[in-house]
């Protein structure tokens, strides 16, 4: 037996990222905390930054591959997809080095209790969780693995690998500690139940198809005839169609896809807010890579079994996404709602099921990510006030950000340009996606037209609720002095000068971009 | 014996499994029953791997028990934090969150 081949190049960009997250782990345990916090941030930084170089020089190679034993295929989409992950999570490092630590979205000692003397003794020596930090890049290697895993067991790992540093994090807010906690723990148990729902899928599809390759499984599905000693015994169809359920319901989970998005509004709410955008857009990028994935390259011979599943659940997710996030007072929870909603409307692209299709979600994805980072960046700027004048936590109840253009026209202005991008008005990115989505869809979709028919319908009332946002800054009342806008650090700005200029580049000027998304819209099989 | 069987105890345990998750209401239990279902996957790969003839399932299974022990840790320190703050484990009173 041959030991399996590494093209080391074409894991470089994981490996890099892995070996920062090891270095972190030792800067932990070995570093003076006074140097900590600054040695963490630059690793972090050194590390997604020069993965990112690995990426960008692996795509002018312009060479697919797989390797690791046929594990890991670094293609088109993959390469896409990692580099775009790479730049969002560079953006939401960004936005949580540049908090002051003693202010900012951390707690000071995750392991004191709530309101506990332990607590205000940690505050008052200024602690500060800097192990946020490795947690991040640890869950970074398992979302660049997760989009170009070549079999279900490479991918089951991957997805643990993204899940479990993001479990923590979401339990590590320095206000509101208690639905931090409870964010945190419903978001591991629901998030565990899920992936051992995609691991018995991935079992039954090993019945099945006598591998996990994803290419052995379309093998298997389109070659009936060589079928494995398991089907003989258990019976085909009965493998197939549960296996590709099960395996459904993990990865609809990790995209926040109706019937599987309850988690979705508690968890954004409760995380600290520049977890929530780094989870929100990084780990919806690398979960719809691995759908794409799956779909395109494991089981394009049961198309006609699964679409129309997909169909529903993609009409579904966009209608209950927006109508319920018409309802929403906090501004976390309505940006969740709408993460939902556009994760119905990347599953319209998905069903394509062509070139068309893959470059339109992999250019939605990207310009949503951008959108996205950018305005939980913007949410983590508008504090209450204490009572000595000083900055609180979040304000985000909707009741809060009433009259917020008058006290700081600035960011009013930019939150409207994206809850504009969200609500894809055109000359923003997020007309642009829609419309690449919705285009391929009717052309190649199964009942494409009425999908779209639906997906317009749904865009449509979700351009009330943003409009809603929008007048409740310009046109209400401030509520005086309750509410603080502090003031961005230079990281900040840069952040949400870098989702700015994506968005309105990316809606005025598209054509790049599209061509780049199309031109890496070719899996290897 | 027919290798059949050992298929049905699997599903069997994976549905004792996501029962319990849907029905108790203690944290520590609720997370048995996913390590339950991890279990009853790791079951059915092995017994597939006999019945197909190759390894790769087995290899499987080991990597299944190496996340599972993973997650055990992960969970564990949730729960367990949670359970200082509250003094209660029980996945209903965690209702903060909600509309």
């Amino acid at each position: 037996m041959n030991a399996p081949s590494f093209d080391y190049a074409a894991l470089a960009p994981m490996l890099i990222v892995f070996v920062a997250a090891l270095l972190a782990v030792l800067v932990e345990a070995f570093a003076p905390r006074a140097r900590r916090f600054v040695s963490q941030v630059v690793l972090a930084t050194v590390g997604i930054a020069g993965a990112l170089f690995a990426v960008i020089y692996l795509a002018t190679q312009d060479k697919a591959v797989t390797t690791a034993g046929g594990a890991v295929a670094i293609d088109g989409p993959a390469l896409f997809l990692q580099g775009t992950i790479l730049v969002l999570a560079l953006l939401a490092v960004l936005t949580m080095a540049d908090e002051d630590p003693e202010s900012g979205a951390f707690t000071a000692q995750a392991s004191a209790v709530p309101g506990s003397s332990d607590e205000a003794k940690a505050v008052r020596a200024g602690l500060v969780q800097t192990e946020v930090y490795p947690l991040i890049l640890f869950s970074l290697v398992g979302m660049l693995l997760f989009p170009a895993a070549n079999d279900l067991l490479t991918m089951f790992i991957a997805l643990e690998v993204l899940s479990l540093p993001l479990y923590l994090l979401c339990g590590l807010a320095r206000r509101r500690r208690l639905l931090s906690q409870e964010a945190s723990l419903k978001y591991f148990l629901l998030g565990a139940f899920s992936s051992a729902f995609f691991l018995f899928g991935a079992a039954l599809l090993y019945g099945f198809a006598g591998s996990v390759r994803l290419s052995d499984i379309d093998a298997a599905v389109s070659d009936g005839a060589t079928a494995t000693a398991a089907t003989a015994v258990v019976g085909q169809d009965g493998l197939l169609l549960l296996g590709v359920g099960l395996l459904a319901v993990g990865l609809l989970f990790k995209v926040g896809a109706f019937p599987f998005q309850s988690w979705t509004p508690d968890v954004y709410q409760g995380a600290p807010t520049p977890v929530t955008g780094f989870m929100a857009a990084c780990t919806k990028v690398a979960a719809f890579g691995a759908l794409l994935r799956i779909a395109y390259v494991a089981l394009p011979g049961v198309r006609w079994d699964w679409q129309p599943a997909i169909w529903l659940v993609a009409a579904l997710t966009m209608l209950i996404g927006s109508v319920i996030a018409i309802v929403q007072a906090d501004v976390k929870r309505m940006l969740a709602y709408s993460s939902i909603a556009h994760a119905g409307f990347i599953l319209v692209g998905l069903l394509a099921m062509d070139r068309d299709g893959i470059g339109s979600v992999l250019f939605y994805l990207a310009a949503y990510g951008f959108t996205t980072v950018g305005a939980f960046a913007l949410v983590t700027l508008v504090r209450t006030s204490t009572p000595e004048g000083g900055i609180g936590g979040e304000a985000t109840h909707l009741s809060q950000w009433q009259g917020l253009a008058k006290r700081s026209p600035l960011l009013a202005f930019t939150f409207t340009l994206f809850l504009l991008a969200f609500a894809g008005i055109p000359l923003t990115s997020g007309f642009t996606g829609k419309f690449a989505v919705f285009s391929a869809a009717v052309d190649q979709a199964p009942w494409g037209p009425g999908l779209v028919l639906v997906g317009v319908a749904a865009s449509a009332i979700a351009v009330f609720f943003y409009i809603r946002v929008i007048v409740l800054m310009y046109f209400n009342d401030s509520v005086g002095d309750a509410v603080t806008v502090t003031r961005p650090g230079a990281l900040t700005i840069f952040a949400v000068g870098v989702g700015v200029v994506a968005t309105i580049g990316l809606g005025v000027l598209p054509a790049a971009a599209l061509q780049l998304a199309n031109s890496s819209s070719v899996f290897l099989p | 014996m027919n290798q059949i069987y050992w298929i049905y105890l699997a599903v069997l345990l994976f549905s004792i499994g996501a029962a319990t998750v849907l029905v108790r209401r203690n944290a520590i239990v609720v997370f048995m029953g996913v390590e339950l279902m991890l279990n009853a996957a790791n079951l059915a790969f092995v017994t597939f791997a006999r019945i197909n003839g190759n390894i790769e399932g087995q290899v499987i299974a080991l990597f299944v028990m190496l996340v599972a022990a993973a997650e055990v840790v992960v969970g564990l320190a949730i729960i367990f934090t949670i359970f200082r703050t509250r003094r209660s484990a029980s996945v209903d009173d965690a209702n903060l969150l909600k509309y």
